[in-house]
C-alpha cells in the first residue's frame, strides 16, 4: 500500500486515455463544445473542473459513511455547487476577463455529468485518497481533450494561441485565411470526433462492432 | 445511528445546509474588495470603449484617468444633482432620474459620454454612447448584457454592431428623434438608423428602446446652451 500503489496509478492515469471521461464515456461534452473556441478559457475551464471533482470526490468520500441514504444526491448537489460558487468567486476576483467569456459555463459545472458520474461511481465506495487521484484523473482527462479542442479551434479559427499570434503574416499574405467555421461550436463537435476517431483507431479494444 | 431515519436526515441536512452558508458567506465577503477592482475597471474599460479606446484592464484606470475630464449626474432637466457618476449603479440611477454623465477630452475635444440601461431578452442591457461637442453626432458606442444568448444577442457588444453608431445623429433637425436599430436591409424613416443583429431580433430592439428611453432622459441636458 503505498500512495502510488499500481492500483492508485490506474485510478489516477485511467481516464487519460482508456476511460476517459470526455472521449470514451461521452460525458461533458456540453462544455467541452462551448467553452474551446480559445484557448485560455479551455485552460481555465480544465483547471476549474480538476479543482471541483477533485475536492468534491475527497469531501463526500469523507463523508461516505454519514450521508443519509435517501438525500445523497442533494447532499453530492450542496457539495458540488458550494466549490463551484467558491471557483466562480475566485476567478471574478482573479481572472474576471476569463471568467466573463467562460459566463454560465462556471456555474454551469455543477450540472456536469463527470461530477456527479464520479461521487456517485467512486467517491461514495471509496476512501479519500482515492477518490483524490479519481477525480484529479478525471479532471485532467477532461482537461486534456478541452485543451487539444481549444489549441486546434484557435489556431486554425483565429490563428493564434493564448492571444498570441502564431501564424505569421506571411501566410496570410500569400492568400491563406483563418477558418472562421473553427470558432462555431458545431466545428467543437467534429474535432471531438475527429479525437474519438484518432484515439478508437489506436486502442482497439475500444472499438465497437 | 439509524441512518435512514428522517430525524437524522433533516439534522444532517440543516447542519450540511448551515456549513456551507457560512463558507460561502466568508469566500465571498475576503474576495469582495478583488473583485470590487475588477468590476470597477471592467466599467473603465466600457466607458473607455465608447470613446473608441480600447484597453487592457491593467491600464483601464490610467487610461480613463487621464481622458475623462469630468463625471456628474445631471437630472431630467439637465441640471447637475449630487452624486458620483462612476460609482452609480445605471439600474438605481435611472430609477431616481438621476443620469450619470462624463465629459471626455479626445485630441483636444470634447465628448459627451451618457449612460444607456434598459432591457434585453433574458436580462438587463446597458452601455455608454458619446456623443461630439455639437451634442448631437454620435462619436462611438458601447454595449453590454448580461444574460444574452451567444453568438445571437450577444453580439451586440461587438464592434462590428457598436460601430455602426458613428457619425449617426441623435437629433433630426430639433427633434429629439434618437437611433434606430433595424432589421439589417430595412430602414427607418425620419431618423438614423443601424442594422440589427440576424438571429438577435429582441435584443436589436431591446437596444432600439434602450437608446431612445435613455437618451430621451438626457434631452433637456443635450439641448442646454
Amino acid at each position: 500500500m503505498g500512495l502510488l500503489s499500481n492500483k492508485n496509478k490506474a485510478i489516477l492515469v485511467d481516464p487519460l486515455s482508456k476511460n476517459n471521461p470526455v472521449i470514451v464515456q461521452m460525458l461533458g461534452v456540453c462544455s467541452a463544445l462551448a467553452v474551446t473556441s480559445k484557448l485560455e478559457p479551455s485552460i481555465v475551464m480544465a483547471i476549474s473542473v480538476t479543482a471541483v471533482v477533485a475536492f468534491a470526490n475527497v469531501i463526500i468520500s469523507l463523508l461516505r459513511n454519514t450521508i443519509p441514504n435517501r438525500i445523497r444526491i442533494i447532499v453530492q448537489l450542496v457539495v458540488v455547487a458550494a466549490l463551484v460558487t467558491i471557483v466562480s468567486e475566485v476567478l471574478k476576483a482573479f481572472a474576471y476577463d476569463v471568467n466573463k467569456q467562460l459566463s454560465v459555463f462556471v456555474g454551469l459545472i455543477i450540472t456536469n455529468c463527470i461530477l456527479m458520474g464520479r461521487l456517485e461511481a467512486f467517491a461514495l465506495g471509496n476512501g479519500p485518497w482515492e477518490s483524490f487521484l479519481d477525480g484529479v484523473g478525471n479532471g485532467l482527462g477532461y482537461g486534456l481533450i478541452l485543451i487539444i479542442i481549444g489549441f486546434f479551434r484557435e489556431l486554425l479559427g483565429s490563428g493564434t494561441l493564448l492571444g498570441i499570434q502564431v501564424i505569421p503574416q506571411i501566410f496570410y499574405d500569400l492568400g491563406y485565411v483563418n477558418n472562421g467555421l473553427m470558432i462555431l461550436p458545431p466545428m467543437a463537435l467534429i474535432v471531438v470526433a475527429v479525437i474519438i476517431w484518432v484515439h478508437r483507431s489506436r486502442n482497439k479494444e475500444l472499438q465497437e462492432d | 445511528m439509524n441512518r435512514d431515519s428522517n430525524v437524522y436526515t433533516v439534522v444532517y441536512a440543516s447542519v450540511m445546509v448551515l456549513l456551507v452558508a457560512v463558507l460561502l458567506a466568508f469566500t465571498s465577503q475576503s474576495l469582495r474588495s478583488f473583485q470590487k477592482k475588477n468590476e470597477d475597471n471592467d466599467k473603465r474599460q466600457q466607458i473607455l470603449r465608447s470613446i473608441n479606446v480600447d484597453v487592457k484592464a491593467d491600464v483601464a484606470e490610467t487610461k480613463y484617468n487621464e481622458l475623462i475630464e469630468d463625471a456628474f449626474l445631471v437630472n431630467e432637466n439637465g441640471q447637475k444633482v449630487d452624486g458620483d457618476a462612476f460609482a452609480a449603479d445605471a439600474a438605481k440611477m435611472f430609477n431616481e432620474k438621476k443620469y450619470p454623465v462624463f465629459i471626455a477630452k479626445v485630441d483636444g475635444q470634447t465628448k459627451y459620454i451618457m449612460a444607456l440601461y434598459g432591457a434585453g431578452l433574458w436580462g438587463p442591457l446597458w452601455g455608454y454612447i458619446a456623443l461630439n461637442d455639437d451634442k448631437n453626432t454620435v462619436y462611438g458606442a458601447d454595449f453590454s448584457h448580461s444574460g444574452e444568448t451567444p453568438g445571437l444577442g450577444a453580439e451586440i457588444t461587438r464592434t462590428e454592431f457598436s460601430g455602426q453608431f458613428a457619425g449617426k445623429k441623435v437629433f433630426q433637425g430639433n427633434d429629439y428623434k434618437s437611433i434606430a436599430v433595424v432589421k439589417p436591409g430595412k430602414s427607418a424613416i425620419g431618423q438614423d438608423y443601424v442594422d440589427g443583429i440576424s438571429g438577435g431580433t429582441i435584443t436589436s430592439q431591446g437596444v432600439d428602446l434602450m437608446l431612445f428611453d435613455s437618451l430621451n432622459s438626457y434631452v433637456n441636458f443635450l439641448t442646454a446652451k
